[in-house]
């Protein structure tokens, strides 16, 4: 059996796993959404771009909600403190969310221009939306946002959730829309034929080249102008550690701590540059160019989650209330049945789901969609 | 924690479910629809089985799209507007969430794109191991959520600990094998294929009134009629009352269901019909059935059926241990190696949960004046005629059901019912009873655990986030409108693909 300890760790892990997951392959279809208008120019156009995120979309949108329910199950103050402590900005993501199933399944029900329009411009926003948000969840993250704990831990705001919003946050919101177009761009480069697919290419490429400046200049704010936030231990090995019961400072620079501790973390900000680099410089090899895409965005997803280990949600006014994986976790028996679910489920689901995907490979062309067969959307 | 913020947040919240369950028993019931027809075509290789899986798979990909949209909200719900809720029983109540989605959201939402463009990609026999396994992915769905349902109405093997100041999972199995949630998932999943058949009952009857697609909507008519009649038969014999014996608050959920304020020597009678009066606690104008009620709820003919005025009387005494309980919890907070505290806690926490439904009646709960314990007692209990009214209300919608079902069965069997213009008619307008029945029975589960959130241990009042009225009042309005919006679009694409029936198995 593993030990209490080993167990917090796994789930931190698996967290960013599902994150990733959800980044890699939901990604693709924000970015798509997003990249709607500016990619497809024509009605047309359009319908092909909807045709090749259509079938697949929603189980890659099970990993933001998987994501959720075991962000619930495996730190359950973490979700209870970051869903309602952000409640504007989850409620703004949520709605725009409700666009995309409805838009995908909806657009090509009605044969009107201005049908399809609407639902063209909401797919726009149930991409757009949601990939800033989650951004500026990730810069409140490393920002830290005002709560604390009462002595029932009911968390309390201090203040309201727009103050927290910094710039720095607004900030991580353009760097996920960026990496998330980029990807999404990646994607159609491989599904798409002729004056589609060299459009796709190219703002590919553009995005990409914007990605890594972007990153650099993230990667410099972070180290020279964002409070980090330090855990002062030692926490008892293997006990319930709650909020109440922790010492954090706030400190400049604190984020690069672990970096300068564990070197082998550089791979993480590493492979979200050069992943962007080789998917623009590999373009004409779409499949090679999505792949490293992904590996760029999954190492965006990993250098915030190392920077701010062992942090989940840093408080700005009572940082010794601070979420971190060790003052968050669910209880130790929760946490085995979970990992034996996740152990069983997560290679099934990968067998499928890379099953699916194989089925359907290939392009997507404009003279099939507009068949209009059973199952064109 | 005002009183307003916590009936907007349920307002809120009992919006946002009800409109979600239109969507998902039309998936539960129609995805086994599909997988039958299907079945049918890849056995017997006839065509017309083939084109009854694409359409009928098309209305059903109309109706699943807003089950996802709306679904994402409860997924996001329990933090933004529960965030007390989520941390006091996350620790249970968001595991069986989690493996929702490992096991059965990942499957259907997987497979359903493959539904629609594996036509001619896969062979027939993957083709309807896809649709299969669409079926089973939104079965196994609801099976979790049940799981997780009957936790709040009977929370077993779990167990306060007072250092996290939470509710902590002992057993994962006993929560599995709760007897409620299996009761509940059996009489959900049942009324979701009644939801469907119904669906595609009253669809194909107006197809035969109208002569149109006769062969197409025959065939339909006698699948579903087949379905249906099993459907409802399983949702009124396994009725998720016979769970209502466990557990106290169930007990008080039952009987105020039946009006029953007093307990009656068994077996009890059941009250057919009558005007509930809470102030006076009794009910006017009632007309009973012997026995009726005992052998419902207890299967046997000895064992009593408890009522209110007892379970209120139980309950003071409860709450006046709880108040220890909440005492000795801070005590042991205050100083967490007090020996005297610890004991002091380890006997009462078992009323803890009832020493906090007096924090809506007394800011200091332990100096609660019995005014206040008295007050806190009697609304220990719901409101009986909302329950009542709409217990039965459920019951009458499923009995209708099981009559249009027999005469379907029989028509079909007879192979007459495409003559019979009264048969027809009644299954059109059949069409909105199992919503009816399928939206008042959450109605009746969830209003009846009231005033609890988790039936024992945590007051709805404690339960939500600490965030303005005002925001909830706003975002509430936002649910509205989009919802409104998007179902007013859904049913406008139902209605013309109906319209057009099998013609439509174009895209547009």
């Amino acid at each position: 059996m593993l030990d209490y300890d080993t167990l917090r760790l796994i789930w931190w892990a698996l967290l960013g796993v599902l994150l990733a997951g959800f980044g890699v392959t939901g990604g693709f279809d924000l970015g798509v959404g997003a990249m709607l208008r500016v990619l497809g120019r024509t009605d047309a156009e359009r319908k092909v771009l909807v045709n090749v995120v259509a079938p697949t979309w929603d189980g890659n949108q099970v990993w933001l909600i998987l994501g959720a329910g075991a962000v619930f199950a495996a730190m359950p103050l973490a979700y209870a403190t970051a869903f309602s402590a952000l409640y504007p900005a989850m409620l703004a993501a949520l709605f725009a969310l409700f666009f995309r199933p409805t838009g995908f399944e909806y657009r090509a029900k009605v044969n009107d221009a201005r049908w399809r329009n609407f639902w063209d411009w909401a797919l726009v926003a149930g991409g757009a939306l949601p990939a800033i948000v989650f951004g500026v969840a990730f810069g409140l993250i490393l920002g830290g946002i005002p709560y604390h704990f009462d002595a029932d831990m009911r968390v309390v705001m201090d203040g309201g959730v727009l103050d927290a919003v910094t710039p720095f946050a607004l900030f991580a919101g353009v760097v996920s829309l960026v990496m998330l177009c980029m990807h999404g761009a990646a994607f159609v480069n491989l599904k798409t034929v002729g004056e589609l697919q060299v459009r796709a290419l190219t703002w590919m490429r553009r995005l990409a080249v914007a990605l890594i400046v972007l990153l650099a200049l993230g990667g410099l704010w972070v180290a020279k102008g964002l409070d980090g936030y330090v855990l002062h231990g030692p926490l008892a090995a293997n006990q319930a550690v709650t909020p109440l019961m922790q010492h954090v400072t706030r400190e400049a620079g604190a984020w690069m701590h672990n970096f300068a501790a564990h070197p082998w973390m550089w791979a993480a900000p590493a492979a979200a540059m050069a992943g962007a680099a080789l998917a623009a410089w590999l373009a004409w090899y779409p499949l090679a160019a999505l792949f490293f895409s992904g590996v760029s965005v999954a190492g965006v997803i990993a250098t915030a989650g190392f920077a701010a280990f062992p942090f989940l949600l840093p408080s700005s006014t009572r940082p010794d209330h601070s979420l971190t994986l060790w003052s968050a976790a669910a209880s130790q028996h929760t946490l085995e049945w979970m990992t034996a679910a996740a152990v069983v489920f997560v290679p099934i689901i990968l067998a499928y789901t890379s099953w699916v995907f194989r089925v359907l490979r290939g392009p997507v062309h404009e003279s099939d969609v507009n068949k209009n067969e059973y199952g064109t959307y | 924690m005002t009183d307003m913020l916590v009936d907007v947040s349920r307002l809120q919240f009992a919006f946002t479910a009800l409109i979600h369950f239109i969507f998902v028993p039309l998936t539960l019931g129609l995805s086994f629809l599909l997988v039958i027809m299907e079945t049918v075509y890849v056995i017997t290789g006839k065509e017309i089985y083939k084109q009854m899986t694409q359409f009928w798979g098309k209305l059903f990909g109309i109706n699943f799209a807003m089950g996802v949209a709306t679904g994402l909200t409860m997924e996001f719900q329990f933090g933004t507007n529960w965030a007390y809720y989520s941390h006091y029983v996350g620790d249970i109540f968001g595991a069986p969430l989690a493996i929702e989605g490992m096991m059965a959201f990942f499957l259907e939402s997987t497979f359903v794109g493959l539904f629609f463009v594996g036509w001619k990609r896969l062979t027939k026999y993957q083709h309807l191991l896809v649709t299969f396994l669409v079926a089973i992915g939104s079965n196994f769905s609801a099976l979790w959520i049940l799981i997780a349902n009957g936790w709040m109405q009977n929370p077993v093997g779990a167990h306060f600990n007072p250092e996290t100041m939470r509710m902590e999972m002992e057993s994962f199995t006993a929560m599995l094998f709760n007897p409620v949630a299996q009761a509940k998932f059996v009489h959900t999943v049942s009324a979701g294929y009644t939801v469907g058949s119904v669906f595609v009952l009253a669809i194909s009857a107006w197809y035969l009134l109208r002569g149109r697609h006769v062969e197409f909507a025959k065939r339909s008519f006698a699948v579903a009629a087949g379905f249906g009649l099993a459907a409802i038969s399983s949702a009124i014999v396994l009725g998720d009352e016979s769970g209502y014996t466990v557990g106290d608050v169930q007990k008080a959920k039952l009987a105020a269901i039946e009006a029953e304020w007093e307990t009656a020597r068994p077996p009890a009678s059941f009250t057919l019909f009558g005007i509930p009066n809470q102030e006076k606690m009794e009910t006017e104008h009632a007309i009973r059935i012997p026995w009726l009620l005992g052998l419902i709820a207890t299967r046997s003919v000895d064992e009593p059926v408890d009522g209110l005025k007892d379970i209120i009387a139980r309950n003071e005494a409860r709450i006046r241990r709880g108040m220890h309980a909440v005492a000795a919890l801070a005590e042991l907070r205050k100083h967490p190696h007090d020996e005297t505290a610890r004991a002091e806690f380890a006997r009462y926490q078992a009323d803890l949960g009832y020493g906090l439904l007096l924090k809506a009646y007394a800011p200091n709960i332990v100096d609660a004046t019995p005014a206040q314990i008295h007050q806190a007692a009697l609304h220990s209990v719901p409101h009986v005629a909302p329950l009542f009214f709409t217990f039965r209300i459920m019951v009458a919608c499923g009995f209708a059901l099981l009559l249009l079902f027999l005469a379907a069965g029989w028509g079909v069997w007879r192979n007459n019912f495409m003559d019979k213009r009264w048969l027809l008619w009644a299954a059109i307008l059949a069409l909105p009873l199992p919503w009816i029945a399928a939206e008042l029975g959450w109605f009746v589960a969830e209003y009846g655990r009231q005033p609890w959130t988790i039936s024992g241990i945590l007051p709805t009042s404690l339960s939500a986030s600490s965030l303005s009225a005002g925001q909830v009042t706003a975002s509430l309005v936002a649910f509205v409108l989009f919802y409104a919006g998007l179902t007013a679009v859904e049913m406008y694409l139902m209605v013309k693909y109906a319209r057009k029936g099998p013609d439509a198995l174009r895209a547009h």
